[in-house]
């Protein structure tokens, strides 16, 4: 073996395929364009302090102290709600790993039996029944899964999302089954927030044109003009958005079905995941389980460079894959991307000499967790093998 | 995200080890099986309870369905949708959902159940016959994955035609 191996640990996050980016070690999970996230954050950020600055002095002294007070809360709870919406997982599902993948193609393949040579294989679909309905699972080419139900593949962010909504490019993230309640408390709380500030804008130059005169009103708040104009826009967009959540809330249904008429109701096809009760169907999908990642983002692997014996996929194993360190002397190392030039003809030169398949046994038990030096079992395991 | 307590990991480790360490000269991973989602009561995670015909010869079939079976009823009590979760819900929702920072919903506590439960399972009935069953979660809970594995001197060279690869072996 010509390639020194240095193993470090990394987080699974650095090593998670998929057009995502992450900030604060793993713990935040956004798309890759945010420009518009910033802007969203700027439009509210800025329209409420320029509320705060003009309006709520005059307001509280006039009217009442409560009305700062309240604005402030709401504020609080709409940026709360869209950093929620943001940094989440919306529902991620990871990719499967290689035996999960080849199984599944051995599976379709016995399924479709003998294709005859020149003709196209039929393609990758499985029906289930739910509720009396035949639901078609799609096969994803890219995460080489059948998706589950109401899954889908966001080609911005590059995953498949578990009850995929939509991409919000206002959020900088995919809503899904994990972030959509967020989502949508962000979307009313924001339109909440967007009349009240129209309110008293409206409340407060009326007040002052009374005493002052509208144009002095205008000169001595200039803000106002500002807010009125933002607000009015938003409230358009953002109200009709929330009207058409509550809809779809109503219905449990996604985004992505209604776009798709998956549930139109042609062909006597009806929702299956309607409860037919609206209480219940709001219920579900805003007060239902809290669902947790599946990703394990702040997970520790280990990573040998300067060459991978591995594929892209993530390792399972919160804390050592052994594989990797056993398989360094017989496994064909692939070049890949982190692969140096240099490196290169060494690998195509041992890949040449082991040709052995990757699961030959090397001579150490291929008990898979337990290699890893780096805990007792392991140190044990290692006295065990020098006895 | 689920971070299952080094001492957790440490503590499955060392069982596992201890019972597979009468193969541990011999044990090799021969096969991987692979238990599908059923998705026949809608998006809630279950399990199917068909018993693959791989593990035919490695365990009894009650067993295998037991295991599958409690599995599914924890899962249905993480994701009951009840007096209970909706307490959760809106007790959450009044608080910015900040109180999810230092409070574990309760799918997180059926979760850390389930980890328990598995842990259990492989020590007592799998590892002896073994097989090691990986917690779902760790799969995007897609799939239970069984993996087989064999005396290497029975298995000749079987476990070489397998196509699974060895390379991330769980």
């Amino acid at each position: 073996m010509s390639a020194v191996m240095i193993t470090r640990k990394v987080r699974k996050w650095e090593k998670l395929p998929g057009k995502n980016t992450f900030c604060c070690d793993g713990r935040v999970m956004m798309a890759r364009q945010k420009g518009v996230f910033y802007l969203t954050l700027f439009l509210i950020v800025g329209t409420c302090s320029l509320f705060f600055a003009f309006e709520c002095p005059y307001l509280a002294v006039h009217l009442s102290p409560a009305i700062p007070v309240f604005a402030a809360l709401l504020f609080l709870f709409v940026i709360a709600m869209l950093l929620r919406t943001s940094f989440s997982d919306p529902g991620v599902l990871p990719r499967a790993l290689p035996e999960e993948a080849t199984f599944i193609e051995m599976e379709i393949e016995a399924a479709n039996g003998n294709v005859p040579a020149g003709q196209r294989p039929p393609p990758r679909i499985r029906n289930v029944q739910i509720n009396n309905q035949i639901v078609k699972l799609k096969y994803c080419y890219t995460c080489k899964i059948f998706r589950p139900p109401r899954a889908s593949h966001c080609s911005i962010c590059d995953n498949c999302v578990d009850r995929f909504d939509h991409h919000c490019p206002w959020v900088g993230n995919c809503v899904g089954k994990r972030n959509y309640r967020y989502f949508y408390m962000f979307t009313l709380s924001l339109s909440l927030l967007t009349i009240y500030i129209f309110t008293f804008d409206i409340v407060h130059v009326v007040m002052r044109s009374v005493d002052n005169g509208f144009l002095n009103t205008l000169k001595e708040t200039p803000g106002t003009v500002l807010e009125v104009l933002v607000c009015f826009f938003t409230l358009w967009s953002v109200v009709g958005l929330t009207g058409f959540h509550t809809y779809l809330i109503s219905l449990n249904q996604t985004t992505n079905e209604d776009i798709k008429g998956s549930w139109s109701g042609k062909n006597r096809v009806q929702n299956p995941y309607s409860h037919k009760n609206i209480f219940k169907n709001c219920c579900e999908v805003l007060c239902g389980p809290a669902f947790p990642s599946v990703l394990d983002r702040r997970g520790l692997m280990q990573e040998d460079s300067p060459a991978s014996s591995t594929s892209a996929a993530p390792s399972s194993s919160s804390s050592s894959n052994p594989m990797s360190q056993t398989m360094k002397t017989t496994a064909p190392l692939i070049p890949n991307e982190h692969t140096p030039d240099d490196a290169k003809p060494s690998i195509a030169a041992s890949a040449e000499k082991s040709d052995s398949p990757k699961e030959e046994d090397p001579p150490t038990p291929q008990v898979p967790p337990l290699a890893s030096p780096e805990t007792e079992a392991d140190a044990s395991l290692a006295k065990d093998k020098a006895q | 995200a689920i971070n299952i307590p080094k001492t957790t990991t440490l503590c499955y480790k060392r069982l596992l080890f201890h019972n597979l360490q009468e193969l541990r000269h011999s044990a090799s991973l021969a096969n991987k099986v692979f238990i599908q989602r059923d998705y026949s009561e809608g998006t809630t995670c279950r399990f199917q309870t068909k018993f693959p015909s791989e593990l035919e010869s490695r365990i009894e079939r009650t067993l295998f369905e037991d295991t599958v079976k409690t599995l599914n009823n924890y899962y249905a009590e993480a994701e009951k949708i009840g007096g209970q979760s909706y307490l959760e819900g809106c007790l959450a929702c009044t608080t910015a959902y900040l109180i999810f920072l230092c409070m574990e919903t309760r799918y997180e506590k059926v979760l850390k159940k389930i980890a328990k439960y598995i842990q259990e399972q492989n020590e007592k009935i799998f590892a002896p016959r073994g097989l090691l069953v990986t917690d779902p979660i760790e799969r995007g809970m897609r799939v239970i994955e069984i993996s087989i594995y064999e005396d290497r001197g029975s298995s000749g060279s079987s476990s070489g035609s397998s196509s699974v690869s060895g390379s991330t072996a769980r």
